[in-house]
C-alpha cells in the first residue's frame, strides 16, 4: 500500500520535548500578539495559520532522514544563491530588494539562506577531516560569505548577520581552531570602520540613534526611548495582559513585529521575560543535546548550528528592545508577527527532529 | 579518505563537538543572563523613573487653539472674520502599511475629495513639521458634499478624520486684499519664525498684509488641556485646562465706503489710490487695482487657480499702493516750490518768463513747456496753477540737485514710510552721491532740470506721495502712516485707540511759504486756468491739488503727441494729488491711473469721488448732535 511512497515514510518520529517547548513559545506569542495588535483577532488568526503551516512543514521535514536532506542540500543552496542574484536584479519592494515575486507568493530568498547556509557548510564538512584543515575552512568560509554579501547588498543587515552567524557556528562546532576564531573576531573589529563607510545612510542613522537616542527623541530615537519606557514600566510582574499603556496607546512602533518583546516586558514584567528567555534557553539546550546524539557528522553540525543561531535571534532582538543593541530587523523567533521567519524556523526544527528521529542508539 | 576514517577519529570528533557545544551553551547562557541583567536594571532599578514616564504618556496634552482676532474697519464693519468649516487631517502613524499604505490611502481619498497636486505637495511638505503621531492637515475648507461623502466611507480610512475649525473669511474679497493680505497653511518657514509651542495646534498663519504684520496680536495665546486617557486612548477625565486667550480684535483706519468709492472710480484701469488723514496719519483708503480674492488662498489655492492669477492682466498680486514705483511728474512741483521758498532761492513774488522753451546755458537742448507758446510771466502760485515747467526748470537750476535732494528727503521721498504693513517700496530720490554709487557717473545739469519737474530718476510710490501731501498740508508733520486704528485685546471692554508711533516735524522757516504752496494747489482746482478745474464742479468742499504725468515712453522731441493716438500700454500714467477742505484739511490723497494719459482727465475724477464720500461722511458726523 505504501509502495509508491518513499521507504522512509512511516510512523511519525517526533521529539516531544522540543515540540512542547515550541508550542509553549508559540502559544505565548499568540497571546502577546492579541494584546500588541490592539486585540485584533483577525491578525492573531492570520499568524496562527502561518504557524500551523510552519508546523506542517516541520512534520513533513522531520520524517525525511538526514541523508535525504543532505542529498538536497547543494541544490537548495544553489537555488538560494541563484535567487539572491535574481532578487538583486529584479527584486520588488520599495527601496530594499528583499522580495522575489514568484507570481503566486512573494518570499524572501534571504530567509531560505538561514537554513541553506548551515546545511551547506555542514554538508561540505560532513566528508572532511575535523577539525577542518585550512583549505576546508577557506571553502566553508566562501560558502557562507557569498550569500551573506548578497543579502547585505539588498540591504538587509539583520538577515545577513543571522546567515553569517549560522555558517560561522557550523565552523565553530566543527572544531575550527580558537586561534582562527579569534582571528576572525579581531578582523571583524578592525573592519568595523570600513563597514561604517559602506553602510547606507539609514543604517548609519540607526547606529547613531543607538549610541545616543535622546539626541533625536521625536525622530529615530523615538522607538528606542518608548520601547525602554515600556520595558522599564513593566516592573517585576508587569501591568497585566492587555493593560500595557505604552503598547495600547500606540507609543511603541512596530509593536507587533520586531518590538513585540517590549509589549511582553510591559505586560508580563521581568518574570514573563525571564520565563520566555528560559524557554528559549531550553530549546537551545535541547537542540544541542539532539546534535550530540546525532548519527553522523553533518547532522551533528547542522543541529548544533541551528540551535546556536536561535540564540542570536533572541540576543539581538532582546538587546534591541532594551536599548543595548542597535535596531536591526531581527524578529523575536516564533513570536513576532510575520510568516517567513516563523516558517523558516519551524522548517529548521523539522530537520532537528529528523536528526533526533535517526539518532545513534535507535535501530531502524 | 572518509571511508577510512578510523574509529578513534570519529570518537575524537564527537568529543570535540561536545566540548564545543558545552562551551557554546555556557556562553549563550551567560549572554542571556547578561541580557536579563539589562531587563533587571530597566524593570527593577529604573522602574520608578520609567513608570513615571509611562504614566505621563497616558496623560495627553492637547493644545487649545485660540480664535483669531476679528478685524473691523474704521466704522466697525467686519472685514476679516472666522467662519466654521471642516478640514481633513491624517495621523500618518495610524495609517496601516506605512508609506505605501499612505499613498494608497491618499489615492482612495481623492475619489471622494478633490485633492490636487498642490494639496498633496503641501501635505507632504508640512508632514515634516509634525511628529508621526501628530495630526497633519490634508485639506482645508471641505465642502458639505465632501464632508458627507467622507463620513459615509469613514470606516475605510483609518487615521483620517474630519476636524471642525474656524476658517478665515474676508467678506469684502478683493477690495481689501492689498491691505489685509490673507492667512494660509502654516509651513516650515513660518514655524521657524514663531513660538512653536504657541502654534502647536494652529494650522494657518498670516501670510502677507495686515494678517502677517499683526500676526502676533491676531493669533492670541494657545491654551492646553491635560487629559488622562485609558489604555485605548479614550479620554477619562480632564485633569487641567488652560483656556486659550483669543487673538486681539483690530480696528483698521480704512473706511470701506471710501475704499469702495476709490475702487469703483478707478474702473477697470490698473492703478492705486492712497488716502491719509493728515491730522493723525491714519490711512483711510489704500487701493491697488486689480486685486484678487484672498478667500481663495485661505484653504490653500490650487496650482491652476494660482497660475491664473499670476498670468491675469494687470498683475493682481502686485501691490501698487505700497510697492508700485512711478515717476512723480508734476506732482513733485509743490515740494520743489516749497524748497525754493524755504531755502530763500525764490520769494512768492519771484517771476519767471515762460516762452515754451528753456535752455541751460551752454547747451542746445530745449526743455519744453506743455504749452508750445509758453505761459508768459508766472510766479510760484500761477506756476503751480498752470503747471509751468519753465518756472521749475529755473528754480531747480538755482537750487541745485544737492539742496533739492536734501529738502525733499524731509518729506520721506526715497525712503520707506514705515507703514504698519509689510512689503512697501522705497522709491528713489536721486542725488549726486546716489548716481556715483550706483551708476558710477557724474551728475549732469540737465538731470537737475528734469528732476525739478519730477522726471528723470525720480520714483515714488502712491503711499509715499500721499504721506508727503499729508505732511505738506498739516503743517509739516510727517507721520508713518497707520493702518491700525484701535485694538481690543480679549477681555477688554472697549477698543483702545492706537496712535502713530513716529512723527517727524519738518522745520518751518516761514509759515507763509507753506501757505503760498497750498494757495497754488488751491488754484489748480479753483483758479480760472487751473489744470484740474473740473474737480471743483458741484463740490461740497474746496479742494486743493496738483496734476501730474508719469512718462512711460519718451515721445520724439517737438512732438507732444496726442495721448489718444498712442497705444494704451505706452500711454503716460496719470497722477493727481489732492487735499480737502482747503482751510482745514481732513484728507490727503494720491491717485495714479496707469496709462490713463493726463492727470486731470483720468486721475482727478477718481480723487474727487473718493474725497466726496469721506468728507460728506465727516460733515454728517460733525453735524450730528
Amino acid at each position: 500500500m505504501k509502495r509508491w511512497l518513499p521507504v522512509w515514510v512511516g510512523a511519525p518520529r517526533l521529539d516531544w520535548v522540543l515540540l512542547i517547548l515550541l508550542l509553549l513559545i508559540m502559544g505565548f506569542g499568540l497571546t502577546a500578539l492579541y494584546s500588541a495588535s490592539g486585540q485584533d483577532m483577525a491578525m492573531v488568526n492570520r499568524q496562527a495559520m502561518r504557524l500551523g503551516f510552519g508546523l506542517v512543514m516541520m512534520l513533513i521535514i522531520s520524517q525525511a532522514p538526514p541523508r535525504v536532506l543532505r542529498a538536497w542540500t547543494p541544490w537548495l543552496y544553489g537555488l538560494g544563491v541563484a535567487m539572491l542574484f535574481a532578487t538583486l536584479v529584479l527584486g520588488v519592494g520599495r527601496n530594499t530588494q528583499r522580495w522575489l515575486d514568484l507570481g503566486v507568493l512573494r518570499f524572501q530568498p534571504s530567509e531560505l539562506m538561514k537554513l541553506a547556509v548551515p546545511m551547506m557548510v555542514a554538508w561540505y564538512l560532513h566528508s572532511r577531516v575535523l577539525p577542518p584543515s585550512l583549505k576546508s575552512t577557506a571553502v566553508a568560509f566562501g560558502i557562507l560569505l557569498v550569500p551573506t554579501l548578497l543579502i547585505y547588498r539588498q540591504p538587509d543587515l539583520g538577515t545577513a548577520l543571522l546567515v553569517a552567524a549560522s555558517g560561522m557556528f557550523t565552523l565553530y562546532l566543527a572544531g575550527l581552531h580558537w586561534r582562527v576564531l579569534f582571528g576572525f573576531a579581531g578582523l571583524a573589529t578592525a573592519a568595523a570602520p570600513v563597514l561604517w563607510l559602506v553602510m547606507k545612510e539609514y543604517q548609519r542613522d540607526r547606529v547613531r540613534t543607538f549610541l545616543n537616542p535622546e539626541a533625536d527623541p521625536l525622530g529615530h530615537g523615538w522607538n528606542i526611548i518608548q520601547s525602554k519606557i515600556a520595558v522599564g514600566s513593566g516592573g517585576l510582574s508587569g501591568k497585566g495582559w492587555l493593560n500595557g499603556t505604552q503598547s495600547n496607546l500606540e507609543f511603541i512602533p512596530e509593536r507587533h513585529t520586531d518590538f513585540i518583546l517590549a509589549v511582553i516586558s510591559e505586560e508580563f514584567g521581568l518574570i514573563g521575560v525571564s520565563l520566555l528567555m528560559l524557554t528559549y534557553l531550553l530549546v537551545i539546550g535541547r537542540g544541542l543535546y539532539i546534535a550530540s546524539i546525532a548519527r553522523d557528522t553533518g547532522s551533528r553540525l547542522l543541529a548544533g548550528a541551528l540551535s546556536l543561531t536561535l540564540f542570536v535571534y533572541v540576543l539581538v532582538n532582546g538587546g534591541m528592545v532594551s536599548g543595548v543593541l542597535p535596531v536591526v530587523g531581527v524578529p523575536l523567533p516564533l513570536i513576532s508577527y510575520g510568516g517567513t521567519s516563523a516558517v523558516t524556523l519551524l522548517a529548521g526544527f523539522g530537520m532537528m527532529m529528523s536528526i533526533y528521529g535517526h539518532r545513534k542508539f535507535i535501530s531502524q | 579518505m572518509i571511508r577510512f576514517k578510523g574509529h578513534r577519529a570519529i570518537k575524537d570528533e564527537q568529543r570535540l563537538f561536545e566540548n564545543r557545544a558545552w562551551v557554546g551553551f555556557v556562553v549563550i547562557a551567560l549572554c542571556i543572563l547578561a541580557l536579563l541583567g539589562r531587563y533587571v536594571w530597566l524593570q527593577i532599578f529604573a522602574f520608578d523613573s520609567f513608570s513615571t514616564r509611562s504614566q505621563n504618556n497616558s496623560v495627553a496634552v492637547t493644545p487649545v487653539v485660540p480664535n483669531r482676532g476679528i478685524i473691523y474697519d474704521r466704522r466697525g464693519r467686519v472685514i476679516a472674520e472666522n467662519l466654521p468649516a471642516y478640514r481633513l487631517e491624517i495621523v500618518p502613524e495610524k495609517v496601516p502599511g506605512k508609506q505605501q499604505g499612505l499613498e494608497v490611502l491618499l489615492d482612495e481619498l481623492s475619489s471622494l475629495i478633490v485633492l490636487d497636486e498642490h494639496d498633496l505637495a503641501a501635505f507632504h511638505k508640512s508632514r515634516r513639521n509634525y511628529r508621526v503621531f501628530d495630526s497633519v492637515p490634508l485639506k482645508f475648507n471641505l465642502s458639505e458634499q465632501e464632508v458627507a461623502r467622507f463620513s459615509v466611507d469613514r470606516h475605510r480610512f483609518h487615521g483620517v478624520d474630519v476636524v471642525p475649525y474656524l476658517s478665515r473669511h474676508y467678506p469684502y474679497g478683493e477690495l481689501l486684499t492689498h491691505v489685509l493680505g490673507y492667512t494660509g497653511r502654516l509651513d516650515a518657514d513660518d514655524i521657524s519664525r514663531v513660538d512653536e509651542g504657541n502654534y502647536r495646534g494652529t494650522r494657518t498663519i498670516g501670510k502677507i498684509g495686515i494678517e502677517k504684520f499683526q500676526e502676533k496680536a491676531l493669533h492670541g495665546t494657545s491654551g492646553f488641556e491635560r487629559v488622562e486617557t485609558n489604555v485605548r486612548g479614550r479620554v477619562l477625565q480632564v485633569l487641567e485646562r488652560q483656556d486659550a486667550v483669543p487673538g486681539t480684535d483690530l480696528v483698521l483706519s480704512i473706511d470701506v465706503a471710501v475704499q469702495q468709492a476709490a475702487w469703483d472710480a478707478l474702473g477697470d484701469r490698473p492703478g492705486s489710490v492712497v488716502a491719509i488723514d493728515p491730522v493723525d496719519g491714519s490711512v483711510i483708503a489704500l487701493v491697488s487695482k486689480p486685486g484678487y480674492d484672498p478667500n481663495a488662498f485661505v484653504g490653500g489655492i490650487s496650482q491652476k487657480a494660482y497660475s491664473e492669477i499670476l498670468s491675469a492682466p494687470g498683475r493682481p498680486l502686485f501691490n501698487r499702493a505700497l510697492n508700485g514705483g512711478y515717476e512723480p511728474g508734476s506732482t513733485l512741483k509743490p515740494f520743489v516750490g516749497l524748497a525754493g521758498l524755504e531755502l530763500g532761492v525764490v520769494t512768492p513774488e519771484t517771476r519767471v518768463f515762460s516762452n515754451g522753451k528753456f535752455y541751460i546755458e551752454g547747451y542746445d537742448r530745449p526743455y519744453r513747456d506743455w504749452k508750445d507758446m509758453g505761459h508768459g510771466w508766472v510766479d510760484i502760485r500761477s506756476a503751480l496753477e498752470q503747471s509751468v515747467n519753465t518756472y521749475f526748470y529755473q528754480l531747480s537750476m538755482d537750487l541745485g540737485i544737492d539742496r533739492m535732494h536734501d529738502y525733499l528727503a524731509q518729506f520721506g521721498f526715497g525712503s520707506a514710510t514705515g507703514i504698519d504693513v509689510p512689503g512697501e517700496g522705497k522709491g528713489l530720490l536721486p542725488s549726486r552721491e546716489w548716481k556715483r554709487a550706483t551708476l558710477n557717473e557724474p551728475w549732469y545739469p540737465g538731470e537737475t532740470v528734469i528732476a525739478g519737474i519730477g522726471q528723470g530718476f525720480n520714483v515714488v510710490t502712491p503711499l509715499q506721495l500721499a504721506t508727503a501731501v499729508a505732511a505738506l498740508v498739516n503743517g509739516g508733520t510727517l507721520f508713518s502712516p497707520r493702518l491700525l486704528y484701535a485694538s481690543k485685546p480679549a477681555g477688554v471692554e472697549r477698543a483702545k485707540r492706537i496712535r502713530a508711533p513716529s512723527e517727524l516735524q519738518i522745520p518751518i522757516r516761514d509759515p507763509q511759504n507753506w501757505q503760498t504752496i497750498l494757495d497754488g494747489m488751491d488754484l489748480v482746482v479753483n483758479g480760472s486756468r487751473g489744470t484740474a478745474r473740473k474737480v471743483a464742479v458741484d463740490a461740497h468742499f474746496r479742494t486743493g491739488g496738483k496734476t501730474g504725468t508719469a512718462q512711460v515712453y519718451q515721445l520724439a522731441a517737438g512732438n507732444k503727441g496726442n495721448q489718444d493716438e498712442v497705444a494704451e500700454h505706452l500711454r503716460d500714467h496719470a497722477w493727481f494729488i489732492a487735499f480737502a477742505p482747503v482751510d482745514a484739511p481732513r484728507i490727503a490723497i494720491a491717485v495714479v491711473v496707469e496709462h490713463g494719459g493726463g492727470g486731470s482727465t483720468a486721475a482727478a475724477p477718481v480723487a474727487r469721488a473718493t474725497l466726496d464720500v469721506w468728507l460728506d461722511q465727516e460733515l454728517e458726523r460733525e453735524l450730528r448732535p
